[in-house]
């Protein structure tokens, strides 16, 4: 798909967005709220053939946002897909890894540095920080000490 | 000199230890086999167990997870045995300094296990073969 | 004083991980095939991107390219990146050309160091002399532009750090047609030994549906027939004006992936060439005084595959957030698809293939679920020898031939 074709793609599930925002060239971010962007994780994957390239957590003022990149290698596409997790107390949304095992690692690694919750994660144990470390505390949250 | 100090000075059989490196300091010890350094000759020899190593060579900043592997592979070292801490990051963290998963530096670390464990500082990013022998090598000499 | 004498002791005991030695990899076998792995990767992790948001973006780049002491060209060349797509600063087009040489130069003396483990660990030690004997001119060059032989230190936000001084170029050039050479002569070596085929073919197969799945980058990808490659996919540096192809197999084992290395060897070698060569004139770098608000995204070829970064920037002096994201990431996790049903004697090697970090191969233990037997690293090399003996009989071919040593 040339990028005419790929924008064309993308408008198939405006209705899940909140909003489409284009840095660059080659850049595309797609806000969404939490609950849609399984659906739409899935649809970068299996219709527009993407890649997926890793997932980023950040701790905003307001909301919990996970991004996921993915790529869309034949024209060089970055597509990032900006999830916000409005609970702050109980952050939590749907778990990608059962349709993509490249995403098991990313999501236990943000489960511990940041303590979301991945529903239905296949194996969602301690990957990065010591065994030792105490629960609760999740270095990449705002507040806690550097 | 008790004869085995004489030994550990004549031909030094090491172990390395990583508790959290980014490689480049490993691969320069791993140089030190290759032709162009060749330490062989000095009878220095890279061993694959704890338990037969005169000294370790130990890479990385110390993270947390990584520590109490440190401390039970300076306890299965049949001492007397030397610790050069080689590369920035074991002689003070280097530029990780402050992280949280990081408990460095190495020799405060080897020291809450012995005080009066022997170790020898090799500092670079990473250091180059030619200082890690001569570090090496030095610090043999003065035990 | 008699030092009490203690006798070596094989562990025996619940299968946990060793009380000796926490591994990264745990395996689970049946037998000598193995069924199962788990993965635990918290000993390398020092909280880089924590670290990060307490440095100003200028400072960044030598941090990350201590992440990982092979990949430390291409860590600080996506993030410059990353923050240049926030800023809009185009660095000046020599400063693109050195990039594109010093990432070129690190990729030839990174696949002849994996050409080396290879050998070491199929028991072939002359190839592993060799090719670490063949890397040190490479080290050499760099230090000899950059002043160091790893963590270069090159890049910057706007350009370079160093320029490439014009009066090295024929040095640089000349080293480079002897490397030719000796990658030749080893490639031929190595690709037409009867006894690496029969010990790297049909080994550590990772299919181009898993390949897919696990979503995996460079050679690891090329091997299995998924041509990704970011310097032609998404050209950065000077690749977009340079003449070169994407190297790919599509059998997915040990062998393919080992043929993607040495071919790509002589693909950077012809890069670092070209952009010898056509070098423009002008300056290295552009000033950049602030990064305004915004998110970028920049991404490279490391010698494992593709880098990626994210920074977020609030307009202050350091990052609001930055994700950084090593190749080995994605490529090692695919392990899990190609060594389940392998022969333990294997997966040292198939662990290779993926080229992690060094140290993650020291950190390899597998564990016998029904009489609890625990092989270690040293165990598992050892087997992986016998393995490749066994077949040198069985073939009765002659040793491998390597000449002017």
């Amino acid at each position: 798909m040339n990028q005419e074709e790929l924008n064309n793609k993308l408008s198939e599930i405006e209705d899940k967005l909140i909003a489409t925002e284009q840095t660059t060239d080659n850049r595309t971010f797609l806000l969404c709220e939490a609950e849609n962007a399984y659906a739409i994780n899935k649809f970068l994957l299996e219709d527009v053939r993407a890649r997926f390239v890793i997932a980023t957590c950040i701790d905003s003022d307001d909301c919990y946002e996970i991004l996921y990149h993915f790529s869309y290698d034949e024209i060089g596409w970055v597509i990032t897909v900006k999830a916000f997790i409005r609970d702050r107390e109980n952050p939590a949304i749907q778990s990608i890894t059962p349709f993509l095992p490249a995403a098991e690692w990313i999501e236990r690694e943000m489960h511990d540095i940041m303590g979301i919750n991945f529903k239905n994660h296949p194996n969602l144990r301690r990957l990065i920080l010591a065994d030792d470390w105490p629960d609760g505390v999740y270095p990449e949250r705002k507040g806690v000490p550097k | 000199m008790s004869w085995k100090i004489w030994s550990l000075k004549k031909s030094p059989w090491v172990f390395h230890v990583n508790v959290g490196a980014c490689n480049n300091c490993d691969i320069e010890i791993v140089n030190l086999l290759t032709p162009k350094f060749d330490v062989e000759r000095f009878g220095i020899k890279l061993v694959g167990s704890p338990r037969h190593a005169d000294a370790l060579l130990v890479t990385g900043v110390g993270t947390r997870q990584a520590v109490p592997r440190l401390k039970e592979v300076y306890r299965q070292t049949p001492k007397p045995c030397a610790v050069f801490l080689i590369g920035a990051c074991p002689c003070g963290t280097g530029i990780f300094h402050g992280g949280y998963h990081v408990e460095g530096p190495v020799d405060k670390i080897i020291r809450e296990e012995d005080p009066n464990a022997i170790i020898a500082y090799v500092p670079g990013c990473p250091p180059k073969p030619e200082a890690i022998i001569s570090g090496v090598v030095k610090a043999l000499s003065a035990l | 004083m008699r030092k009490s004498v203690r006798k070596p002791v094989l562990a025996i005991g619940p299968f946990h991980p060793l009380q000796e030695e926490m591994e990264f990899y745990q395996l689970t076998v049946d037998g000598e095939i193995v069924t199962d792995i788990d993965v635990r990767i918290s000993y390398n992790h020092r909280g880089i991107e924590r670290i990060s948001e307490t440095l100003q973006f200028d400072q960044i780049p030598f941090l990350v390219s201590r992440i990982c002491g092979i990949c430390s060209a291409s860590h600080p060349l996506a993030y410059v990146q990353a923050v240049e797509e926030i800023a809009g600063v185009k660095p000046p087009e020599r400063a693109l050309y050195v990039r594109t040489i010093i990432n070129e130069l690190e990729r030839i003396h990174s696949h002849l160091l994996w050409v080396g483990l290879g050998g070491h660990f199929i028991g072939y030690d002359t190839v592993f002399m060799w090719a670490w004997k063949y890397r040190e001119p490479v080290l050499d060059l760099l230090e000899e532009i950059t002043g160091n032989r790893n963590n270069y230190g090159n890049v910057r936000i706007g350009g370079c750090r160093e320029d490439v001084p014009d009066e090295t170029i024929p040095k640089i050039l000349n080293e480079l047609d002897k490397i030719e050479k000796k990658t030749e002569m080893l490639t031929k070596a190595v690709l037409d030994d009867p006894i690496i085929h029969a010990r790297l073919k049909g080994v550590g197969v990772l299919t181009k549906e898993a390949a897919i799945d696990y979503a995996v980058t460079g050679p690891t990808a090329r091997g299995s027939g998924v041509a990704v490659d970011v310097r032609r996919d998404d050209p950065y540096a000077a690749y977009g004006d340079l003449d070169w192809s994407v190297i790919t197999q599509t059998e997915g084992d040990v062998f393919a992936k080992a043929v993607v290395r040495l071919l790509e060897i002589f693909e950077s070698i012809k890069m670092a060439r070209q952009a010898l060569k056509k070098l423009p004139n002008g300056p290295v770098a552009v000033e950049v005084k602030e990064i305004p608000p915004g998110e970028g995204c920049g991404r490279a070829e490391a010698p494992r595959g593709e880098t990626f970064h994210y920074v977020r920037s609030d307009g202050g002096n350091r990052p609001i957030r930055h994700k950084a994201r090593a190749p080995s990431y994605v490529n090692v996790p695919s392990f899990k698809a190609s060594c389940i049903g392998q022969h333990i004697a294997d997966v040292t090697l198939t662990l290779a293939a993926v080229d992690p970090c060094y140290s993650c191969t020291e950190r390899l233990a597998v564990v016998d679920g029904r009489n609890n037997l625990i092989h270690d690293y040293e165990a598992l090399l050892k087997l992986s020898r016998e393995k490749t003996a066994r077949i040198k009989k069985e073939i009765g071919a002659p040793e491998l031939k390597l000449e002017d040593f």
